[in-house]
């Protein structure tokens, strides 16, 4: 029996060996970057690196990596990750002024997990998790605990293959008072199969990334299907980074561009373990007013997409075709404005949202948010996710949301009070925007008193709230085509597309600066100083009442200013002392 | 520093005389037990006591056959089942002058197991006597000597002199990351592959397997793009190769170090394996050592971590091959470099023996049971240093701080820390290998946790100098007045005891 059964394993093993050695690649990398100028004339660049495992990363004993980076790989299966999100930004993408994003990330840090249903206790494993990638990425997610993390039950959902949408296995935090920097850049182009050394990401350089209006670097990890019939599953991560730069202050008013304007280098090569490299121009206004832009060297195609809900159409580069170096050995694109543009008509986004703040003193306050739907006749509902720190206290009785006058009832509200130290508020709502209105919603709040060792090292500057987070499907105004999803540049892949005729978008707000009243943090020492003196001068006075011996002074001559004060008492007419 | 300065390591030995080996006489004084005891000092503190319990018994009629077999190493095979299975314990067989078992010139056999043969020596007088000298000398080949405990020692017990061969091992802990890391710095000119898992599954998981009981191994690969070494390999033109010299190699590692990365999600030492693949600008690239010459298997080790290797492509003419060139890596020449270096970290080195021993070659496991006897002695006594070291230090800080908090917890821990460390000496000195390296990893995990208790962290307790400055505007104008008077009272001493002198 034993030996039949040494014998059969045997067999699998002859049979399993050779399929892991021989075959195709079991990892690819792609690289694209999008350029894509911006209505307010600025200038938005996007990197996406895709880099693609066929394995299964929780199986046990899968530890040899090639380009899927070792350290998020061991994280991975280490604590059963199906998800992962993580963004780091500096600066606030302007909706109104630069359009829809792409995909836009909250100012600061934050990162969305989603675990696999076999982790036992999801808070220890998010707690170690936030902390390692704290390590990886020299960010401070370590300061990720209850105090800012919910669990949404709407808002995010898998991005990637899943059957599981139980959300206690998703955790949400962001961090909006992190600031990124270059010591979080590095450890970001670490993960590249490249690094900073060829291909796309030579571009990365952080002194002119960081002199930009916009940063936001993202890493994003999803299991995906391996092929069209979807029964094996691949691991993919998208390292995602967007600039804005500001193309008036860099090209002395004019608003031409160039790679080597913005970030000093120009390509040479791709990377060479990238089985696809592309850069993309977005040159859809060139085609609209006709011949405004030209762009040099002249591309080798043209591409047609429809991107959220609007035609586009790129110029595509493909680094990995031989003929584009053969005229010259770099590749510097180049765009230049043919007539100079004053007044660029700003297309308002369908969807776009601000926050504020309101009231005043320091005890009670406001929290406004305005949700503009600009589509013409489409009415679409939009889901809101609010996390407040506890220690501005909601009230929720005061909840209004009114759109052009009147109340407008939420369809679904889920609310999480806040516990004092231990969890913030959660606040859920699905709201349906009519057509070309603006709701408003208002909440109030008190703020709470804070124990003086809870402040911030700068009090004074205030307390951040993290930005709200729209998400919605968009109705589109063109018809779209469904059309191969991973042939359009970037992101069109990223989330799910339900149908033609509306897309995904996922906004925030900014984040808000709530002051809090806060104390005189040199108090303490001042009334040590102050009860300290009161006693020494009482136990000095006391002291010398006690220690010294009095006895009656003989009337003397006087001295100096006994004399002096005789004569002038006699000038005036009074009696010597 | 040391709590327990006096380590007692008894090692039971058997020795088994074959038919004939002995003299009539002496054959009828078997079977008897004779302890002999060797006393080191490695510092006024610290002493190792080496206690040999060596018992003299005959051959039983089963191990008699064995040893009639044909060649020493069926026999070596056929005497394993009669030993008893006992981690330390040592059997020496004794077989007569004219046995045909070992070949010629051979005096000793050291197997794979824990035992070995030897030759009964010619020579007048008292045999017992004549053997015991080699019968000491087999038994430290197969389990310590006072160097490999002194080497153990050497990070624990400060120590007068220190040889540069002391500081290659690892130190002991209770799991390892091993990386394999292939660095391709032109991925333009060669497409390297390796065939990591299987290399992996057959060469170096037996030999983890075995030292399991040791410790907690995970392996892992990656695969490095651009990953260049720190210094530029100068070019030889008699050979027209590149020569990396022995002098630069400290210099190699500090840049790879910073691609590599350490573990994410263990606290584990990692000890890393890279093979690299030189730039086609700087092929083919060779070691040198100090004297000149190409070192032969073009790899080299920093001790505490890891090892290099450099691996030559050959480059068809230029103009032929279209770029990229694939490779496949040869994963038994590297695998081989690989493992030695394995077996070095590790302390698993070969001990210099007379020429007349023959060693029987570890076979696919890498590792024989007296080499897993060796690691386990040097690492139980290393274990005891550690868990004394890091209780002594925690000792120290919380003399520092007099109003630290010792939680209950991590005081039973501290506890168990000691007991453990205590049962680890007692079964050293009885000669109980096994349970002795267990309690003493025990000790380690118990006073680790201790010392790592975040309770402990003496940041949280306010220090005492820092109090006396808040009060500082208390008591120094509460000072002054006190100290004026004093100084009142002194000088009206003073006069009064002036003015009587004036007097008289």
């Amino acid at each position: 029996m034993a030996g039949a059964v040494a014998a059969v394993l045997g067999l699998l093993l002859l049979l399993g060996s050779p399929g892991a050695s021989t075959g195709p690649p079991r990892d690819s990398l792609r690289e694209e970057l999008l350029l894509s100028p911006l209505p307010s004339g600025d200038l938005a660049a996007t990197f996406q690196f895709r880099a693609r495992w066929d394995s299964e990363l929780h199986r046990e004993g899968v530890s040899h990596y090639r380009l899927f980076p070792k350290a998020l790989g061991q994280l991975i299966s280490k604590y059963l990750v199906r998800e992962l999100h993580l963004s780091l930004t500096q600066g606030f993408w302007r909706t109104r002024t630069w359009g829809q994003p792409y995909l836009q990330a909250p100012a600061g840090a934050e990162l969305w997990v989603w675990f696999q249903d076999s982790v036992t206790d999801v808070d220890k494993a998010w707690k170690e998790l936030s902390n390692i990638l704290s390590g990886i990425f020299c960010a401070s997610l370590n300061f990720i605990d209850s105090t800012n993390t919910v669990t949404p039950t709407a808002s995010f959902k898998p991005l990637g293959l899943a059957n599981v949408t139980d959300h206690h296995l998703l955790r949400y935090a962001v961090l909006p008072r992190e600031v990124v920097c270059t010591e979080n850049l590095t450890p970001w182009k670490k993960l590249l199969p490249c690094g900073s050394k060829a291909g796309l990401a030579v571009l990365l350089k952080a002194e002119r990334l960081f002199h930009s209006s916009y940063h936001s670097q993202a890493v994003h990890i999803r299991p995906i299907c391996r092929d069209a019939s979807c029964l094996s599953v691949s691991w993919e991560l998208r390292q995602t980074l967007t600039v804005v730069f500001d193309t008036f202050s860099i090209g002395q008013g004019k608003r031409d561009w160039s790679l080597f304007k913005m970030f000093s280098r120009t390509i040479t090569e791709a990377c060479p373990l990238a089985s696809e490299s592309k850069i993309y121009v977005d040159i859809s206004s060139k085609t609209q007013e006709n011949e405004l832009l030209e762009v040099t060297p002249l591309p080798l195609s043209v591409h047609e997409a429809s991107v959220q809900g609007d035609r586009r159409t790129y110029a595509v580069y493909d680094l990995l075709s031989p003929s584009l170096f053969n005229v010259s050995r770099s590749l510097n694109v180049q765009l230049k404005w043919k007539r100079p543009q004053d007044s660029l008509d700003l297309s308002t986004p369908v969807l776009h949202a601000q926050r504020y703040v309101s009231g005043y003193g320091l005890q009670t306050g406001e929290i406004s948010t305005l949700i503009y739907n600009t589509h013409p006749y489409r009415a679409f509902p939009v889901i809101l996710l609010e996390t407040v720190p506890w220690y501005l206290r909601l009230y929720v009785h005061t909840l209004v949301i009114t759109t052009k006058g009147k109340e407008n009832k939420p369809s679904y509200i889920h609310y999480q009070p806040a516990q004092d130290r231990r969890r913030p508020h959660l606040l859920e709502m699905l709201i349906q925007l009519p057509a070309n209105s603006v709701t408003k919603i208002t909440i109030q709040f008190e703020r709470a008193l804070l124990k003086w060792t809870e402040y911030t090292p700068d009090p004074n500057h205030g307390f951040y709230v993290s930005p709200s987070v729209l998400s919605a499907l968009v109705p589109s105004v063109i018809a779209m085509k469904a059309e191969d999803a991973e042939q359009s540049p970037l992101f069109t892949s990223l989330f799910p597309s339900s149908d033609g005729s509306s897309y995904f978008v996922r906004l925030y707000t900014e984040p808000l600066l709530v002051n809090l009243p806060t104390p005189d943090f040199s108090m303490p020492y001042n009334v040590i100083c102050l009860t300290c003196t009161v006693v020494a001068v009482c136990y000095g006075s006391f002291y010398n009442l006690l220690t010294r011996t009095f006895h009656v002074e003989e009337p003397s001559r006087g001295g100096l200013a006994k004399r002096l004060a005789n004569i002038i008492r006699k000038v005036r007419g009074v009696p010597p002392l | 520093m040391l709590l327990f300065a006096q380590f007692q390591l008894t090692v039971p030995v058997s020795v088994v005389f074959a038919k004939g080996a002995l003299p009539g006489a002496q054959w009828r004084r078997l079977p008897f037990t004779d302890t002999q005891e060797e006393e080191s000092l490695l510092n006024p503190k610290t002493s190792v006591t080496a206690r040999y319990e060596t018992t003299y018994r005959s051959a039983t009629a089963t191990e008699q056959a064995a040893l009639a077999m044909a060649t020493v190493q069926e026999a070596d095979a056929e005497l394993l089942p009669l030993q008893e299975d006992s981690v330390g314990a040592l059997t020496v067989y004794v077989i007569p002058e004219t046995s045909l078992l070992l070949p010629q010139g051979i005096g000793v056999y050291v197997g794979k197991h824990r035992s070995a043969v030897m030759r009964r020596t010619q020579g007048p007088g008292d045999v017992l006597a004549a053997i015991s000298d080699r019968v000491r000398q087999i038994v430290q080949a197969m389990s310590f000597t006072t160097d490999s405990i002194t080497t153990a020692l050497s990070d624990r017990v400060p120590m007068d002199q220190l040889g540069t061969d002391t500081r290659r091992p690892f130190k002991s802990s209770l799991g390892y990351e091993i990386t394999f890391s292939l660095l391709n710095p032109d991925p333009k000119s060669h497409d390297v592959h390796w065939d990591i898992e299987a290399a992996v599954n057959s060469y170096v998981q037996p030999f983890l397997d075995k030292l399991g009981s040791v410790a907690n191994f995970s392996v892992d690969s990656q695969i490095l793009y651009y990953a260049v070494l720190g210094v530029s390999p100068r070019f030889d033109k008699a050979s027209s190769s590149f020569i990396l010299s022995a002098l630069s190699l400290p210099h190699v590692i500090n840049p790879v170090e910073a691609r590599l990365g350490s573990s994410a999600t263990s606290l584990y030492p990692v000890l890393n394996f890279l093979l690299y693949v030189p730039e086609r600008v700087h092929s083919p690239l060779y070691i040198q050592d100090k004297d000149g010459a190409a070192v032969g298997t073009n790899a080299f080790h920093s001790p505490r971590w890891g090892g290099i290797m450099v691996y030559n492509i050959d480059h068809p003419a230029p103009d032929k091959a279209p770029l990229p060139l694939r490779v496949d890596v040869d994963m038994v020449r590297v695998m081989e470099v690989f493992l030695a270096q394995l077996r070095l970290l590790f302390g698993i080195s070969q001990v210099p023996l007379p020429e007349e021993f023959l060693l029987e070659s570890p076979g696919n496991k890498g590792l024989t049971d007296w080499e897993l006897d060796r690691l386990l002695w040097t690492r139980t006594v290393e274990n005891i240093a550690t868990v004394s070291t890091t209780l002594t230090s925690l000792a120290q800080l919380l003399d520092k701080i007099g109003n630290i908090v010792i939680k209950d917890d991590v005081a039973s821990e501290v506890y168990h820390a000691v007991a453990s460390a205590q049962t680890a000496m007692l079964e050293l000195a009885s000669g109980r290998l096994g349970s002795a390296f267990q309690a003493s990893k025990e000790a380690v995990t118990s006073s680790e946790r201790a010392f790592f208790d975040p309770s402990l962290l003496h940041l949280l307790y306010f220090p005492d100098d820092q109090k006396f400055a808040i009060y500082i505007p208390l008591f120094l104008p509460m000072a002054v007045p006190i100290l004026l008077s004093l100084v009142k009272i002194l000088r009206e001493a003073k006069q009064s005891k002036k003015e009587p002198m004036k007097t008289d």
